[in-house]
This record gives structure tokens, C-alpha cells and sequence, in this order.
């Protein structure tokens, strides 16, 4: 019965969602006030529906409802109960009802939190954000239905693959979806204002809070899958430029590039056209991932199982969402002047170059992604494009972009001085190239790129200073309190969030350069010397789990012969998987400046096993970065403007008093150089 | 006597020690040769295992990639180079085991196209930068430079 | 300028019309590097008899095929009764090579399900798969008069398969 209802359920959104789309579409045309204004209890009543949807499938998870198809698929009794909710998502089907259900969820968010946009404008957005949640929901209905039954019933399922049944299943894929799915929502707006034919600053500034915001669950959740992926597969790599996680890295480029652009367009007026084609590249890598995904075109890890007719109809979708897009963004292009004006250097054209890099970077990635279904698609042969050639490309791309975050911030709107920016960068340029050339020689060993990597981590900090430093030097410093309180959310945001890309380097940098890796055999009793540090194997032992059966190392850490941590790697045979392979489980002590890894390989005869120990230097700040990223992105968006309830905000807001007000300055050349910039 | 004593404890002491630290036997590597071993992984690390879901030969533990890192770790002890196990693996598999595409005809485009992608997107930019300077509105608005972007 | 506006959607069709020749293709089959060139020479024993040995050398002159298979090998059960049906017809010989299996296993899967093969060379270690391009189990290769391989089919045969492909193509090397 209850898969039943929320089959109905989704029938039902699905009207509700018709509605919508057509009827307060029908009230903009028409200036109908009233049909217009059913768009907000329209979206509230999909979003209701869906999650009833939704709330039935988890139930027939949670209840061991075998007579479901997809749950015999995914779940078994044995399966801990929180597993068997986020198995929920674990396959195809439920994974795009989580999507459908977080899409009617910032849908309805963009309902309720739109009181200071004018009732045409919102009645287009979520006409647009119905128009793909329809296509998601004939998607499910017609190729991809959760709760079509299984007869005869099941007796038990097929277990969720051992490796998802992780803590990792339950936060991973909800917050990337929620990355994913919320570019819809500038997407949104930018398709209103495209069709309403208003492109302005005000437009600007109620699309940056959705993007940044989105944007930050993506940076969540792609820190998050790569974490997951260090501790789960055993041998502590990382990134590996998976087709899948190419296909996360994409909108986050795009979105990172989209943030900044809607900055400019917000405080200067300027860069509208490039920003609607961001809002809509971003959306449409979106989808162009879950093509990719789940329909088979390539070879990935994490790949759903694949029908080719789910491939057909998404890319109909693809197609008429993003080709319908970009057709109205060619034909209103004409429509929009040429921007204001401004100099080669300057605030804007660095942010300029910023975007270009992030596009050239997102797509080289989407080459190298789709390099070999391209080549096969012309005869032209068989191919694979892997880690050596996107490291080879990716970073030489993003190093300038990284080098312009420190000038950027610094630099004047409109025209800025070069020998100032000069002058005042002089400081950071000298401490960056020094902690280049003697971090590596202390670390141990000296490479260029190792040392690279290290001036452009250090640049971003000592730059990101010079920026703080700027806004306090010529003040007193009885005032400094109040000047650091009365600074926007958006500052800290901006400084937060790059300081969290050099941490993010830092890690990257040093892990890649030093870490070790030793693969023993060991007895217990016996010793491992890596790094400095010591592993024992004090015991092997076997223990039974809920649903597996694992065998258990017991290993000592100890560094100047102290013991300083116990790592219990484990084997595990999951009992009702269909393959009886083991599973590694590896033990970390996570650590700011290290992580000890161990994990456990096959048995050998006399009671020997394989143990594979590394010693990974400042890993963990990988995840920090993303973590100190997505909070800046944070402190932007709850900067007080939002939050403000201004019924109709004018353009261009009075900034905060934070300083006298300045003589008016005209072209910008300003003789008195302490001015400081923002 | 004295001294005795003083021997007997500096075994007791030593032996103390040595059972609260780390000593023990040392494990030995798995591999016979870890330097050849490492040069082994070094090679691997760029081939694709073509049994499994997009993963190294360096770190499939499937059959195929065992034989495969065999026959690396074989040729390099017998003296043969980098390049010369490359050729033995593409010739029997071809370009398809290459993580990392050998740059040909059929390559051009993919080693070439970002450079050529930065270099038209900065075109671009230049001449956009150009246009805003000669024909972009002027902007008469006071900006307090502490503004927030 | 405005033209240039249109640039994106071109950018998106010929993405658009890439992935939906991609929905046709197998990014997972692998076309054989060795087909039209010689195929590896090798010296195996033979599963009959494994004192004695098997030399590539000797099948010159003639068309054969041979088929790699283990006992361990699920799918190779898949494709057994089609291979008993094919060797049946005595169209051209049908050579085995045991790949990676037991001596013990595998003459024991054959005398449980029939033997289809003239002969088949053990190769314990997989070292003549390798030289094969082998990279599952069951593969299956078609080699002519001169020693060269001329097709190549990875995954079970099918009696479709061997009507369609495979005999036409004995049949246009004049076997």
C-alpha cells in the first residue's frame, strides 16, 4: 500500500507542478495578479507531495518492504537501520527522487524567502524550476520508478554494496545534490530575467546569496566524497579525476567563477551577459553530470547501473533545457549595451581573467572527460584519459587564477594603479618566494614544483594580510576594533574563503611531495619503521560484525619510542554480498600535521599479513581547506544585507560608515596613496 | 660486588626499556626489492587495469593487474627501460591501458586544446577590455573605495 | 558581438549530437591491437598429455581458432554448448588455451562436459594470454594460413555470432 501511495504522490506533484508552470506564466502574460500569485502554494504543494514520496520509500527501506523491486536491490534485514534509510539513495531511482525532492525543496525555498521580489519576476522562476522538476518527475515516472513491485516477493535483498555502508552514504550524496540541484536556482533567475528583459544590479544581488549557497554544499560535498574516498578504499589517494568526480568539479568551477561574476555585476552594473551564460553553463554541467552518470557513455567507479533508454530521455531533457536556454540567451544578447567602462588593470579585469581561467579549467576538465568517447565516437580509436594528463593540465591553469586571488582583492574598481598594487604586494611577493625556497629544504627535499606550490599557498595568505592590513594601517588603533566589526559578511567570506584555498594547497602540496609508503609483512611482535615513526603488530584477532565477519589487527604506533597512537585496521567478508570479496577497512589517527594510515592486506602462510603503512603530512588540511572554503562562502551569504528586510532595495546600497566620507574621486588616479582599497 | 651490581642493573635497565618501546622484530618488505618495486609502482601508476571500473594496474588487486605488475617488475629487473615496457603492453593492449595518452594524431587535440582554449579566451578578454575602454559607459558614481564587492 | 552570442548553442549541439553517438557505444569493449598481424608464437604443453609439448609453428598453414577458457570460468559455461555444436560441424580446428587454471580442474571440466577442443595448450602462469592481449575469460581469436589474426571476440560466443561472423569469414579466408 505504501509504495502505492507515493507513486500517487508523484502523480500528483506532478500536476501541482503543471500548474506552476502554466498558470502563473498565463498571469505574467497577461498581468494577472492572482494567477500569478499561485506559484507560491503550487511550489509549496509539490514540494509537499514529493517528500510524501519520498517518506514512502524510506518506509519501505525502513520496514524490509521486499516486495519493492529497488529495495531488494539495495537493502537486506541484516543492514543497520541507518544504512537501510540511506540506501534510500544508494542506486539509480531513489538517487533521482533525492534529487527530484531537493529541487521542490529549494524551490519552495525560493517561494518563502522572496518577499522583496516583485510577484512577476518570482511567478518566472519557479515557472523555470517547475519546467525541470517536470522533467525529473516524467524521468521517475516513465524509466525510473522506485516502487515498482517485485512478485513474488523477495526473502531477503541483495545487501547494499559493502562499501557504501558508511557513514559517508548518509552526508555525501544529500550534500552534493544540494550543490547540483541549487544551480537551478540561478539558473532560475537568470531564465526570469532573461524573459522579463530585466538585467540589472538588483538582480544581481538577489541571485548571489542562491548561488554562493549553493556553491558552498557543493565545496561540502565534494571535500566530503574525497575524505570518504581516502578512509574507505584503502590506499589513500584522494582525487582521481574519475569521470564522476570530474563531473562534480565542472559546476564547482563554473559556480566559483559564477560567484565572482555576479559580484561584479552587482557593484558595477557590468559583465550581465557573461554572468546569465555562467548561471546557465553552471546549471547545465549540472545535468550534464547526471547524464554521465547514468547512462553508461563511460567507465567510472561510481557509476549507476545503466539502461540505455534512461540515457535517451535524459539527454531529450539536456537538450531542451539547455539548448531552450541558450537560445533565449542568444536571442535577448542584443538587447543588453555594452557595459560601463574599465581599464586593463583594474578590479574588473582581474575578475575577468579569474573567470576565464575557471572556464578554461573547467573545460580542459570536460575535454579530458570526454576525450575518449569522442575519439570512439569517430572511429578514430580506443582511448583512456587519466590522472597524468589532467594533472599535467589542471594545474598549470589554475596556478595564475591562484596568483590573481591575491592581486584581485587589492585592486581599485573601475582602473587601478599597477605600481601601486606593486608597492603594497612587495612584502608578500618577497615572504612567498622565501617560504618557496626554505619550506621544502626543511621539509627534507627540494622540488621546483613542490616549491611552487608552497609560493602560491603563502602568497594567498601574505596577499590576504596586505588585504587586512589595508583596512587598519592608517586608523588608530583604538578604532581597529570597531572598524574589524563594522567590515560586511562578504569581506570575511571573500578572505575566509581564499585563505581556505591556500590551506587547500598547502595540503595538497605537501602530501603529494612527502608522503611515505611501506608495504610489509608482518607477524605480531614484529616492527615497521616509516617516517620517523614506529608501527607494531601487537595482535591479529577475528570479530564478528552486524552483517560481516572481520579480521582484526591490533597496531602500536609509537614515535621516540612513546606510544602515541593504536590503529585497528580490519578484513571484512560481508555474508550476504553477492561477491564474497574482502573488504578492507583502514585505521587512521587523523593528526593537523600527519595521518598515520594503516591498512590490512591479504594473509600469508605462518600467520603472516601484508600491512600497508603510510604516513601522510598535512593531509587533513585538504578537507579543512574545503571546509574553511564553503564557510566563507557562508559568511558571505549571511552577510547583514540580506537579512536586512528592505521592502525595495535600492541598486546601490550606502556602504557601512566605516571611515569619513572620502572627497569625490573622479578617474581614480590617486595621488594619496594610502587610500585603501577594497 | 659493587660492580656487579651496578652490571646487573644496567641489563635489568636495558631490558626494561627495550620491552616498553617499539622494539621487536623488524617486518620485513613485502616486496624483495623495494627499489625495483617502487619503479614497478612507478610504471603502474599510469596504466589502466583493464578488468576493473577505472582504476591503476598500481593499485588493482584483480588477477589481470597482478600478472601485469609481474611481467613490469620481470622486464625491469632484466634491464629493459620505461619506454620499451610501454611499447610491450601497447602493442598486446593497445592505447587504451595508457592513463596517460601518448601524444599523436589522434591526441592533437586533446594535449593542444586547453592551451588553445586559454589562449583564444585571453583574445577574447583583450579585446572585451579594449571595447569597454573605448566604447563602455562612463561611470560618474562616487565609489567609496571600502565598499563592499 | 551579436553574433557571436550563438556560439554557445553550436557549442552545445555538437556536444549534444557526441553524447548521443555515445549512448550507442561500449566504453568497455576493447578492440584487439593484434588483428591483422601476427599472432605471438608459443611453446605450451599440451592438457592431454603434458609431457608434451605444443608448438605454435605446427598449426601454420591451415585456418583455426582458438578459444581461451578456465574452469573457473562462469561464462565460459555460457558458450560451451555453442562451441560443442561448432566443433561438431568440423569446419575448421578448434584449439583450447587453458588460461591460468589447474591441470587437475581443468581435464576434469572436460570430462564432465565434453571436450570440444583438437587439443588445449596449458598456460598456468597466463604469460601466452598476455602475449594474446587476454584480458578475460572467454576470449576467442580466428588465426589464418599465414599465422595472423584476423578476428577477435571477447565474452561468450553465441550460435548468432558463429553463423554470422565467424563462418563467413573462414569461409572468405578459404578455409
Amino acid at each position: 500500500m505504501i509504495p502505492e501511495i507515493g507513486h500517487f504522490a508523484l502523480s500528483l506533484a506532478l500536476l501541482l507542478t503543471v500548474v506552476q508552470v502554466v498558470l502563473p506564466l498565463w498571469g505574467v502574460a497577461r498581468g494577472n495578479a492572482a494567477w500569478m500569485a499561485l506559484s507560491r502554494p503550487a511550489a509549496l504543494g509539490q514540494a509537499l507531495f514529493v517528500l510524501v514520496a519520498f517518506a514512502c520509500l524510506m518506509w519501505s527501506f525502513y520496514a524490509n518492504d521486499f516486495s519493492v523491486r529497488y529495495v531488494v536491490q539495495h537493502s537486506n534485514t541484516a543492514l543497520p537501520w541507518a544504512y537501510r534509510l540511506a540506501a534510500v539513495w544508494g542506486g539509480h531511482e531513489g538517487s533521482i527522487l533525492l534529487w527530484l525532492l531537493i529541487l521542490s525543496g529549494w524551490t519552495l525555498a525560493v517561494a518563502l524567502y522572496s518577499r522583496h521580489l516583485e510577484l512577476s519576476m518570482l511567478a518566472r522562476i519557479l515557472a523555470i524550476m517547475g519546467l525541470v522538476s517536470i522533467g525529473f518527475l516524467l524521468f521517475i515516472l516513465f524509466t525510473s520508478n522506485p516502487f515498482d513491485r517485485l512478485f513474488p516477493a523477495a526473502l531477503n535483498g541483495d545487501d547494499l554494496n559493502p562499501q557504501l555502508q558508511d557513514p559517508g552514504l548518509i552526508l555525501h550524496p544529500p550534500l552534493l545534490y544540494m550543490g547540483y540541484v541549487g544551480m537551478a536556482v540561478p539558473f532560475g533567475f537568470a531564465m526570469a530575467a532573461l524573459l522579463a528583459g530585466k538585467l540589472d544590479a538588483a538582480w544581481a544581488r538577489w541571485t548571489r546569496p542562491w548561488a554562493t549557497t549553493s556553491w558552498c554544499f557543493l565545496t561540502l560535498g565534494i571535500a566530503l566524497g574525497s575524505a570518504w574516498a581516502y578512509y574507505e578504499l584503502g590506499w589513500g589517494g584522494w582525487w582521481f579525476w574519475d569521470p564522476v568526480e570530474n563531473a562534480s568539479l565542472m559546476p564547482w568551477l563554473v559556480g566559483a567563477a559564477l560567484l565572482h561574476s555576479l559580484a561584479v555585476t552587482e557593484k558595477r552594473g557590468t559583465f550581465k551577459m557573461w554572468t546569465v551564460l555562467l548561471a546557465i553553463v553552471a546549471f547545465s554541467l549540472s545535468l550534464l553530470g547526471t547524464f554521465l552518470v547514468r547512462s553508461g557513455v563511460l567507465t567510472s567507479v561510481h557509476a549507476f547501473a545503466t539502461d540505455p533508454k534512461r540515457g535517451i530521455f535524459i539527454l531529450l531533457f539536456l537538450g531542451i533545457v539547455v539548448g531552450g536556454s541558450l537560445v533565449l540567451f542568444a536571442l535577448k544578447a542584443s538587447q543588453v549595451g555594452i557595459g560601463s567602462r574599465f581599464a586593463a588593470v583594474s578590479r574588473e579585469s582581474m575578475l575577468l581573467g579569474n573567470n576565464v581561467l575557471l572556464m578554461v579549467a573547467a573545460g580542459s576538465v570536460m575535454l579530458g572527460t570526454l576525450y575518449p568517447l569522442l575519439i570512439d565516437a569517430l572511429g578514430m580509436g580506443k582511448l583512456s584519459v587519466g590522472p597524468p594528463y589532467f594533472n599535467a593540465v589542471f594545474v598549470p591553469l589554475m596556478a595564475p587564477a591562484l596568483f590573481l586571488m591575491g592581486v584581485g582583492p587589492i585592486a581599485r574598481w573601475q582602473r587601478a594603479d599597477a605600481g601601486d598594487l606593486a608597492r603594497r604586494l612587495r612584502w608578500a611577493l618577497v615572504v612567498s618566494l622565501a617560504a618557496a625556497l626554505v619550506t621544502p629544504w626543511i621539509a627534507g627535499r627540494w622540488s621546483a614544483l613542490t616549491g611552487f606550490g608552497y609560493f602560491l599557498a603563502f602568497w594567498i595568505f601574505t596577499s590576504a594580510a596586505v588585504n587586512l592590513w589595508g583596512r587598519l594601517a592608517k586608523r588608530p588603533r583604538r578604532e581597529w576594533w570597531r572598524i574589524l566589526r563594522v567590515q560586511p559578511g562578504s569581506y570575511y567570506g571573500m578572505l575566509v574563503a581564499h585563505v581556505g584555498m591556500g590551506v587547500l594547497v598547502v595540503g595538497v602540496t605537501t602530501v603529494s611531495s612527502y608522503e611515505v609508503e611501506r608495504d610489509v609483512v608482518m607477524r605480531p611482535s614484529e616492527t615497521a619503521a616509516a617516517a620517523g615513526y614506529a608501527f607494531r603488530l601487537d595482535s591479529i584477532s577475528q570479530r564478528p560484525g552486524p552483517n560481516y565477519i572481520a579480521d582484526r589487527a591490533v597496531i602500536s604506533v609509537f614515535r621516540n619510542d612513546r606510544r602515541i597512537a593504536i590503529l585497528t585496521p580490519e578484513r571484512r567478508i560481508y555474508t550476504a554480498a553477492r561477491s564474497a570479496n574482502p573488504m578492507t577497512e583502514a585505521s587512521i589517527d587523523t593528526g593537523v600535521t600527519r595521518d598515520l594510515y594503516v591498512a590490512l592486506g591479504d594473509a600469508l602462510d605462518g600467520g603472516a599479513w601484508i600491512v600497508r603503512i603510510y604516513v601522510k603530512p598535512f593531509v587533513s588540511w585538504i578537507w579543512g581547506g574545503g571546509i574553511l572554503m564553503a564557510l566563507g562562502g557562508g559568511l558571505a551569504v549571511l552577510d547583514r544585507r540580506y537579512r536586512r528586510r528592505v521592502k525595495q532595495a535600492p541598486a546601490h546600497e550606502a556602504p557601512p560608515m566605516a571611515a569619513p566620507p572620502p572627497p569625490a574621486y573622479q578617474g581614480a588616479r590617486s595621488g594619496v596613496s594610502h587610500r585603501v582599497e577594497t | 660486588m659493587r660492580r656487579a651490581w651496578l652490571i646487573g642493573f644496567g641489563w635489568l635497565l636495558a631490558l626494561g626499556i627495550g620491552l616498553a618501546t617499539a622494539a621487536g622484530r623488524e617486518a620485513r618488505p613485502l616486496a624483495a626489492d623495494p627499489a625495483l618495486e617502487a619503479r614497478v609502482m612507478e610504471i603502474a601508476q599510469e596504466l589502466r587495469c583493464l578488468v576493473c571500473q577505472n582504476e591503476t594496474i598500481a593499485d588493482s588487486q584483480a588477477g589481470l593487474a597482478v600478472d601485469l605488475r609481474g611481467q613490469i617488475r620481470e622486464r625491469l629487473a632484466a634491464g629493459d627501460d620505461r619506454a620499451q615496457i610501454i611499447d610491450f603492453l601497447v602493442a598486446r593492449y593497445g592505447d587504451f591501458i595508457l592513463y596517460r595518452p601518448p601524444f599523436q594524431p589522434n591526441t592533437w587535440v586533446l594535449w593542444t586544446g586547453p592551451f588553445i582554449l586559454l589562449f583564444l579566451a585571453l583574445a577574447v578578454m583583450a579585446r572585451v577590455i579594449r571595447q569597454r575602454r573605448m566604447h563602455g559607459t562612463a561611470d560618474d558614481e562616487v565609489l567609496d573605495e571600502e565598499a563592499p564587492s | 558581438m551579436k553574433k557571436q552570442a550563438w556560439l554557445p548553442l553550436l557549442a552545445f549541439l555538437v556536444l549534444i549530437a557526441f553524447l548521443g553517438v555515445g549512448l550507442r557505444l561500449d566504453p568497455r569493449e576493447l578492440p584487439s591491437p593484434l588483428i591483422d598481424r601476427p599472432a605471438p608464437s608459443f611453446a605450451l604443453p599440451s592438457v592431454e598429455a603434458m609431457d608434451r609439448v605444443r608448438n605454435s609453428g605446427d598449426l601454420r598453414g591451415q585456418v583455426w581458432i582458438l578459444n581461451v577458457w578456465a574452469s573457473w570460468c562462469v561464462a565460459c559455461r555460457q558458450e560451451h554448448g555453442a562451441l560443442m555444436a561448432f566443433a561438431a560441424q568440423q569446419a575448421v580446428p578448434l584449439y583450447g588455451l587453458n588460461y591460468k587454471d589447474r591441470h587437475g580442474d581443468a581435464v576434469r571440466w572436460l570430462r564432465e562436459r565434453g571436450d570440444p577442443y583438437v587439443d588445449s595448450f596449458f598456460d598456468g602462469d597466463g604469460r601466452v594470454g598476455i602475449d594474446f592481449g587476454v584480458y578475460g575469460v572467454p576470449e576467442t581469436f580466428l588465426i589464418d594460413r599465414e599465422g595472423r589474426i584476423r578476428y577477435k571476440h571477447a565474452g561468450p560466443l553465441t550460435p548468432e555470432l558463429l553463423r554470422d561472423t565467424i563462418l563467413p569469414l573462414i569461409g572468405a579466408l578459404g578455409a
